[in-house]
């Protein structure tokens, strides 16, 4: 096949989709073994300097925010991320925490742009930015899901977010029609935050699944938190529902109101007043650090900081949720 | 000078909803798609099946998202899947129309939402793609909404993120993007524009029906390149006193957007 085009972007991490096959093989039990730990257990273990890391959905919904604090709280640094981000990024990175990213979008939605990604990649703190579209690097992790090196798609071409990818452009031996080719993402951690799961890892998400099903399949090791963790006989009972198995999953982490700030489709909704706070305090590096000392090194864990919240707090967000009908 | 009683920002968001196809899927990017296509749903286009990146399909949509991935997003939806699946949608043809915003855009429907000046050394580091490369290739009809001054209609953008015509005639094909897609309209803050397609065309933006008060020298004087005006600029009707209502009393009551 004729390359046509190459992204000038750096491969962050190379698709060694052998490799993968193999520590699937070598590093990830086939048993059922009793995986919930803390928060501070399953970040310490599995997150390390230099990662590569992804979390999933983004933010203000479904989001790991408490490990995406506890992450902080350890300071693991010079991390290479994936994916998009409102708060959970905006955290790690006010915090000097990134150095690489392959992008898609890192923003606050209905408040505009990110000041903690303007600070960090214009002062040069962030060395690289890798341009992806969402469908890209879904189907990147797709492609690793799949076991096979790259994927075929039809966005990308033509732009510039090809030039500044790792993507390449080739004719299609089949059709003659241009396609851009993703190479398999993988990752050296995943987070990621559901509905429920038993103590072994499998896993239910309710709503939208985001990139869930693929970035659990795409990652080396995969920190699950969740709301609850229910009994394996209720997994069993609804076998459909388990969108993560067990297999593929290193650590469960029971964290009720994980998603805080953000939402959890039917069980609770945004903290509207926090995520502001963020907002307002994000445009400043100062403000932010302010913000991550009340919010994230002020606390000790993710139980002291939903008593920062508050129960009235919590209950009242419940309450407020988009109900199922 | 006429008082109006209604903000640009209204204006543009109910000029865009006259745009929807009623019975048609949309994807809808966040922020202002989001107002149009509620109101589109209240008004003329009481079928319409948003579509929102993160798997939200079909949703009633009674209370503004501010997240395209949120609940209200499949809110009495008719499915929640996921993103792959809904992108792979868009690419096997489903998607009629998609809805978005932009940082800059050019004569060719061109937008950028990466950076602002040069791409490893920005001036201005803006929040990136999201799902917009995704539904500017992949849907057949796209519209861009966006505030109209010069540093936003510029002759070239700073990076093309989300795919317009590229460079003119033929472009899309030449790039390899699915065969007959494209953008077909502009919803500014001062005007309605389309694209000179189809044989012959040049593929570049022209003025399509001016904002009541706004003059087509306004709109040219705040264009930074040059817009095709065709000879007769008809005037887009003004907000009607229901859609205002919508907006004000349903839609974004709490005044995010407008």
């Amino acid at each position: 096949m004729e390359i046509i085009e190459s992204g000038i972007g750096e491969m962050i991490q190379p698709p060694d989709i052998e490799g993968f096959r193999e520590w699937n093989r070598t590093h990830k039990s086939r048993k059922l073994v009793d995986k919930r730990m803390s928060e501070q257990e399953a970040i310490s273990q599995f997150v390390y300097d230099g990662c590569y890391i992804g979390t999933e959905l983004y933010g203000t919904v479904r989001c790991p925010m408490s490990l995406s604090r506890e992450l902080v709280r350890q300071g693991k640094k010079d991390l290479r991320v994936c994916g998009q981000g409102v708060l959970e990024l905006d955290l790690w990175m006010a915090a000097g925490l990134v150095k690489k990213l392959d992008i898609t979008y890192i923003g606050l939605e209905v408040y505009g742009t990110s000041g903690a990604l303007r600070r960090a990649v214009e002062s040069g703190q962030i060395t690289t930015c890798v341009e992806w579209s969402n469908g890209s690097i879904s189907w990147r992790m797709k492609a690793t899901a799949m076991g096979v090196p790259f994927l075929p798609t039809r966005s990308m071409l033509g732009t510039d977010m090809i030039k500044y990818s790792s993507a390449k452009v080739v004719e299609d031996p089949f059709t003659g029609l241009k396609v851009c080719l993703l190479p398999a993402l993988i990752l050296d951690v995943a987070i990621i935050h559901v509905h429920r799961a038993d103590r072994y890892g499998n896993a239910q998400i309710d709503g939208i699944t985001g990139f869930g099903a693929e970035m659990a399949r795409a990652a080396k090791r995969l920190i699950i938190s969740t709301e609850e963790i229910i009994p394996t006989e209720e997994i069993r009972k609804f076998p459909d529902h388990t969108i993560i198995p067990y297999y593929l999953v290193d650590a469960v982490v029971h964290a009720p109101f994980g998603s805080h700030p953000g939402e959890m489709a039917y069980i609770y909704g945004r903290d509207e007043p926090v995520i502001k706070e963020w907002v307002e305090s994000s445009k400043t590096a100062e403000g932010a650090q302010a913000y991550l000392d009340k919010y994230v090194y002020g606390v000790k864990n993710h139980q002291e900081y939903l008593e920062l919240i508050g129960d009235q707090r919590l209950a009242q967000l419940v309450e407020e949720r988009e109900k199922r009908v | 000078m006429t008082e109006y009683t209604y903000s640009k920002t209204e204006l543009m968001i109910c000029v865009a909803a006259r745009l929807f196809e009623d019975g048609s899927t949309a994807f809808i990017g966040t922020g202002i798609p989001m107002l149009a296509a509620m109101l589109a749903a209240k008004t003329i286009a009481p079928n319409l099946v948003p579509v929102f990146e993160f798997g939200g399909v079909g949703a009633i949509l009674d209370d503004l998202p501010l997240a395209v991935g949120e609940a209200r997003t499949f809110h009495k939806g008719l499915a929640a899947a996921g993103i792959c699946e809904l992108m792979e949608t868009a690419q096997r043809g489903f998607i009629d129309y998609g809805f978005l915003g932009g940082a800059q855009i050019d004569p060719y429907g061109n937008l950028n939402s990466v950076t602002i000046g040069e791409h490893d050394h920005p001036k201005a580091r803006l929040p990136g793609s999201g799902g917009g490369n995704d539904v500017g290739s992949q849907c057949w009809k796209t519209v861009a909404i966006m505030q109209h001054d010069k540093r936003r209609f510029v002759e070239k953008v700073d990076f093309i993120t989300t795919p317009g015509y590229l460079d003119g005639v033929g472009g899309r094909e030449n790039a390899g993007l699915p065969a007959g897609s494209g953008p077909i309209n502009v919803v500014s803050t001062l005007a309605l524009m389309d694209y000179d397609v189809g044989r012959g065309g040049s593929y570049r933006m022209r003025l399509s029906a001016t904002h009541p008060g706004v003059s087509v020298q306004e709109v040219v004087d705040n264009t930074g390149f040059e817009l095709i005006i065709p000879e007769h600029v008809p005037v887009n009707e003004p907000p009607s006193d229901e859609e205002l209502r919508l907006l004000r009393e349903e839609i974004d009551p709490q005044r995010f957007y407008i």
